[in-house]
């Protein structure tokens, strides 16, 4: 990746021995990461080591050693719950919806900012565009419970304009409720993933611009040959970074406007695991370490793909 | 880009090209603001004027009773004093743990670099879910408390690895001068390599207190039976939800009362809980971009 490149591992390889006076060299370092680990040890790898808990009929005063064993019980039941199937449908759709919208937004508006010339103007939209970054799904999602009402500006400007003759009731639909999602995830998100993309369209060297120009490219064509095949392999890399939180595909905004009716296209893993993993442990374990696996799995996948095509990866 | 140095001369595809442009950038900030500026306005109009016709982009008959309404709630002072605490201790612990965590791991000798990098980048993908965190809490009798918000995300692997990138990137004869000086590891961590660290310092504290602030999960998993530790946006949630169950098609003389007061206290306290930080990230700007960039660093 372009980006950013500086230093790093490769520069200088050293043969390191641990010796006695090295070792003493060190001692206030070695001291210091010893504590890291053993912070990393109790916050970072105990809760791994409670996925054998979605192998027990884990009880809290039993604890996870003392419990009964079930073996794979759990994973049977999430399997054939007909609720969880529709639930990790609706997971990996929304994940899948708002990967792609955020992510071709995010490029189209990262492409189209780039061609603009008056630096202050630039520099006003692109201030403009994070603003909705840093507002909590709490405020995004009531911003958009009030756009999307019935009395809401959405349905103001659409009757206003003729298209629809009364007003939607869209969170009394269920299939309004996915692009909803998506566009709540675009409004807030655009500006925010532009950055890495318009960092990397300013480091394409500006005389294949000019070449081009000069041979009579147009502005369109420019952005074509240009700056689509220089920005590739960064679409590449966050894609694949990305791909593993399809599984993820947010929390918030299902659970705070997914309500009532819109349920059955709203409930995700996550709300899943809140709903009936506080209650039994072992099943949300359970769906924890699904989400972990397919997760993995994409990105994994999605890396091989790249190798096999011959362009960047992450690993 | 590529300043003009050859002018060319537009062809009318680029003409219409930048027009469109224009006009679509305009549009596309209408939509990111006028939100934010419709609540806005709600937010400083009257109550009686509310619900009489829709509020755009003007207040009528401007008001601060609605502020006044939020502020003098309970559950928002406690939710305020809580998220401005978790903030400013969370932002700031989180900061010298992954910054001196960073220097460790960026020091070319240090015995153990690959592997304790390894052990953080590891975490980063692999994770035991909620329900083994929820346990682990319990466990070490951090629910229902405030150290929930501070202890468990202290040290995190993206946060490392854009402070060891950007120190990897110092030049080392800085430290090197230093130490034939004479000074320690810890002195060279705080009188020379943090000094050259500021922006990337102030990166990871932006990053960091914007998730403290904007925090309401925690609080909703672990201290929803703990009033007195509620953050600020729990207790926004709170309030959105309660009011809007209320009944607005009701005409009683009382319900119409919660009625109108209902919009623009909804939109008082939205205001109140984002504006620290909409007052303050345009002037950080510079900051996350670089630390998005480096960020972005193939691993």
């Amino acid at each position: 990746m372009k980006v950013a490149n500086n230093g790093g591992a490769g520069s200088v390889v050293l043969k390191k021995r641990i010796t006695k006076t090295e070792l003493r060299r060190q001692s206030v370092l070695l001291i210091i990461a010893g504590l890291y680990v053993i912070y990393g040890i109790v916050f970072y790898y105990l809760p791994l080591a409670g996925w054998t808990m979605a192998f027990e009929n884990f009880k809290l005063k039993d604890g996870i050693f003392g419990s009964e064993k079930v073996g794979f019980k759990w994973f049977k039941t999430l399997f054939e719950d007909k609720t969880f199937l529709r639930i990790i449908r609706n997971t990996l759709a929304m994940g899948v919806i708002n990967l792609i919208s955020t992510t071709v937004t995010a490029i189209g508006f990262a492409i189209l900012l780039s061609e603009v010339r008056n630096v202050m103007g630039k520099k006003i939209v692109q201030t403009i565009s994070y603003l909705p970054h840093f507002l909590s799904w709490i405020v995004v999602t009531s911003i958009v419970k009030d756009a999307f009402a019935t009395k809401g500006m959405i349905n103001e400007l659409l009757t206003s304009l003729g298209i629809i003759k009364t007003p939607i009731s869209f969170f009394m639909h269920t299939q309004y409720f996915w692009p909803i999602v998506a566009i709540s995830n675009v409004w807030k998100e655009t500006g925010w993933n532009a950055i890495i993309y318009l960092a990397t369209i300013t480091a394409i060297d500006p005389s294949l611009y000019e070449a081009a120009a000069m041979d009579g490219a147009g502005r369109w064509q420019r952005i074509k040959h240009i700056t689509i095949p220089g920005i590739r392999s960064t679409i590449i890399i966050l894609l694949i970074m990305n791909i593993g939180n399809v599984i993820n595909a947010g929390f918030e905004v299902q659970y705070l406007l997914g309500l009532g009716v819109l349920k059955p296209v709203s409930e995700t893993i996550d709300i899943y695991v809140l709903n009936y993993g506080m209650k039994n442990y072992s099943l949300g374990t359970a769906a924890g370490i699904f989400k972990t696996f397919v997760s993995m799995t994409l990105i994994l996948l999605f890396n091989f793909i790249a190798k096999k095509t011959g362009d960047e990866r992450l690993f | 880009m590529f300043k003009g140095k050859t002018k060319h001369k537009m062809s009318r595809w680029d003409w219409a090209f930048v027009i469109c442009n224009t006009i679509f950038l305009i549009l596309f900030c209408i939509v990111t603001l006028y939100p934010v500026l419709n609540t806005l306005a709600y937010s400083f109009t009257d109550s009686s004027e509310a619900i009489l016709k829709n509020i755009h982009l003007i207040p009528r008959k401007p008001t601060l009773a609605a502020y006044k309404q939020v502020f003098e709630m309970k559950g928002f002072q406690r939710g305020l004093i809580i998220t401005v605490s978790r903030t400013v201790l969370g932002s700031f612990l989180s900061l010298f743990a992954n910054a001196l965590l960073a220097f460790i791991v960026s020091r070319k000798n240090f015995l153990f670099k690959k592997s304790l990098s390894l052990f953080w980048v590891i975490t980063m993908y692999a994770s035991g879910g909620l329900i083994p965190s929820v346990i682990l809490m319990r466990y070490l009798h951090l629910t229902g408390t405030f150290w929930v918000y501070i202890f468990p995300g202290l040290v995190s692997a993206f946060n490392l690895l854009v402070l060891r990138t950007y120190m990897n990137s110092l030049p080392d004869s800085y430290e090197e001068s230093a130490q034939l000086d004479g000074a320690g590891h810890l002195t060279v961590f705080t009188r020379i390599i943090s000094p050259l660290c500021k922006p990337v310092y102030a990166t990871v504290f932006l990053f960091v207190a914007v998730g403290h602030w904007n925090s309401w999960f925690d609080a909703m998993v672990y201290n929803r039976l703990k009033e007195k530790n509620t953050t600020l946006q729990y207790e926004l949630q709170k309030l959105l939800s309660s009011l809007t169950q209320l009944n607005p098609t009701t005409t009683s003389e009382g319900k119409t009362e919660n009625m109108t007061t209902e919009i623009q206290v909804r939109a008082a306290a939205t205001i109140a809980t984002m504006l620290p930080i909409i007052c303050l990230y345009p002037f950080l700007q510079r900051y996350f971009v670089t630390g998005l960039t480096i960020g972005g660093v193939k691993e």
